[in-house]
């Protein structure tokens, strides 16, 4: 399918809970109202038109007035690809873990933990995962402060 | 799969630092006797935050930074990031320019290959084909250094074009390596491929199914080897791979079921002869050209975001650029295959005997710094 038919087709399906699309550049995307996503992200893997079985990347991008998710997903069956985003708010972000859609998503999710610090709700394992368990803050943020010293040690 | 054990479920810690674990990689396993309850891989030992270095370097300054990514396979991560640049800004190279990267990249594939095969082969307890692959190793990694100076980290794929053109007589040199390379390879086969112990050890190990693979995300040889026809290069063609005559192997499974961890590095074996085919015709095509012609005075490309992926030796790397218009780029997330494959570890390993955790570990053949990057 085309990103038009794409995004035309989830906008039938979801209605207003879709709040932005555009598919003319490299990337087509659609915004989603960030309460919609499982349901959204189901309907990708599991309608037959789309097909979408293959999570390709999730990231989280620090915009300073919100947070992104970026969720692109990829079809093995028919080549397509398409992208979806969530809007958040930058105190304390929260958003439905799409694990159970995609198995790779458990650890594509705790990664967007550790570094943008999206908190994922109903996911299995939710901890850091690159960086230790206690550190603080969240590197990826535009506003992070260098840390100067870790566990007392200067760095 | 769901085990049901009985006896007392012993934890014990392997790694980070184990000679197998490829890296600084530390398993968190659950063991009843000899068999493996449950696998917790901990990773980022590794960790430099790549990501935030991009965003304070400018474009062309992040290449040997991608080249740190996976450095067995420097040639294709940073081919990898030029090509998103490149696909972002519209800028076109010219016939050298891409076949030079298709060469430099195949070679680099093979060189990765041999370390996968020669290390599984190691991990296996046969050392004899680790010092084969790696004799045949350093003649790509010659080339390379007669080519750009360095051996492992290259910096030789710049954002338009290359650091420099190649010597006089490259083409000879290579096509003379695939020439001697690839009765090698059946060399290799008789000596470890069809080895009955080494096919015991892997063949029927740590099966991945289809769509367990899909489902985690896994790419490349690893979701080759269980039987999915799925390559970048055939499927979503770059840099010209479409002109090529290649073929994807995938795994059959010859003993024991398909997607056993023999599957997996039979395909990259099978692979490796495909590379040989492809420099061929590439060194054919190779004409004459300026390899700087395309390079921009200043790297700026236009506010956007991609998502570009290219197929490197472990599977599919893509970069997520996000570009606000600046000299820097706002975001940078490069989707690295082994981080992905490293997050099936658990579900493919749970119910295996200990020792085959080495062989599963193996055949995904990660590389930690990609994986922490």
């Amino acid at each position: 399918m085309k990103p038009e038919e794409i995004g035309a087709l989830l906008a039938g399906k979801f209605g207003d809970r879709i709040l932005e699309t555009k598919v003319d550049g490299m990337n087509p995307w659609s915004v989603v109202d960030p309460a919609e996503i499982l349901p959204v992200c189901r309907f990708l893997r599991e309608e037959e038109r789309l097909a979408m079985d293959h999570l390709e990347c999730l990231a989280g991008v620090d915009y300073k007035d919100r947070i992104e998710v970026v969720y692109v997903a990829y079809s093995m069956k028919h080549r397509h690809r398409y992208a979806l985003k969530c809007r958040l708010p930058r105190q304390e972000p929260h958003l439905a873990s799409v694990e159970s859609v995609w198995g790779v998503a458990n650890w594509h999710e705790r990664e967007a933990y550790d570094m943008v610090g999206v908190i994922f709700d109903g996911h299995s394992d939710f901890r850091r995962i690159l960086l230790p368990d206690d550190w603080e803050g969240f590197p990826l943020r535009k506003d992070y402060k260098f840390p100067t010293s870790y566990l007392d040690m200067p760095v | 799969m769901q085990v049901e054990y009985d006896g007392d479920v012993m934890t014990l810690n392997m790694g980070p630092q184990h000679p197998s674990t490829h890296g600084v990689l530390r398993l968190e396993l659950k063991t009843d006797g000899e068999v493996v309850a449950d696998a917790i891989p901990h990773i980022g030992y590794l960790h430099r935050c790549f990501e935030k270095h991009c965003e304070n370097v400018e474009y062309p300054g992040i290449v040997p930074y991608a080249d740190r990514l996976d450095y067995c396979a420097a040639m294709n991560m940073e081919l990898g990031y030029v090509l998103a640049v490149e696909k972002l800004m519209g800028i076109q190279v010219n016939n050298r320019v891409r076949c030079i990267r298709i060469i430099m990249a195949e070679l680099s594939r093979i060189a990765s290959h041999l370390i996968a095969a020669g290390t599984f082969g190691n991990d296996m307890g046969s050392f004899t084909p680790f010092l084969w692959c790696f004799r045949d190793r350093e003649t790509i990694l010659d080339i390379f250094e007669e080519t750009c100076g360095a051996r492992l980290l290259y910096n030789y794929n710049w954002i338009g074009g290359l650091m420099c053109d190649v010597l006089p007589g490259f083409e000879k040199k290579v096509v003379d390596f695939v020439d001697y390379f690839e009765p090698q390879v059946d060399k290799l086969n008789t000596l470890l491929s069809n080895n009955l112990i080494f096919i015991k050890r892997t063949a029927g190990v740590g099966i991945m199914s289809p769509e367990t693979a899909i489902s985690y995300g896994v790419t490349g040889p690893n979701l080759r080897g269980s039987g999915v026809q799925f390559d970048v290069r055939k499927d979503e063609p770059y840099l010209g791979y479409e002109e090529f005559d290649f073929d994807v192997p995938v795994g059959k499974g010859e003993f024991g079921p398909v997607g056993s961890c023999w599957d997996r590095y039979m395909v990259r074996i099978r692979e490796v002869k495909e590379c040989c085919k492809i420099i061929r015709q590439a060194a054919a095509k190779m004409t004459p050209g300026d390899v700087q012609e395309s390079i921009p005075k200043r790297v700026k490309p236009p506010a956007g975001e991609i998502y570009h992926r290219t197929e490197c030796p472990r599977g599919e790397l893509g970069y997520y650029i996000v570009s606000d218009g600046g000299l820097k780029p706002h975001r940078l997330k490069a989707k690295s295959p082994c981080f992905t494959v490293m997050s099936a570890f658990r579900e493919v390993s749970r119910g295996a005997m200990i020792a085959d955790i080495i062989a599963i570990l193996g055949s995904f053949d990660v590389v930690l710094g990609e994986i922490d990057r």
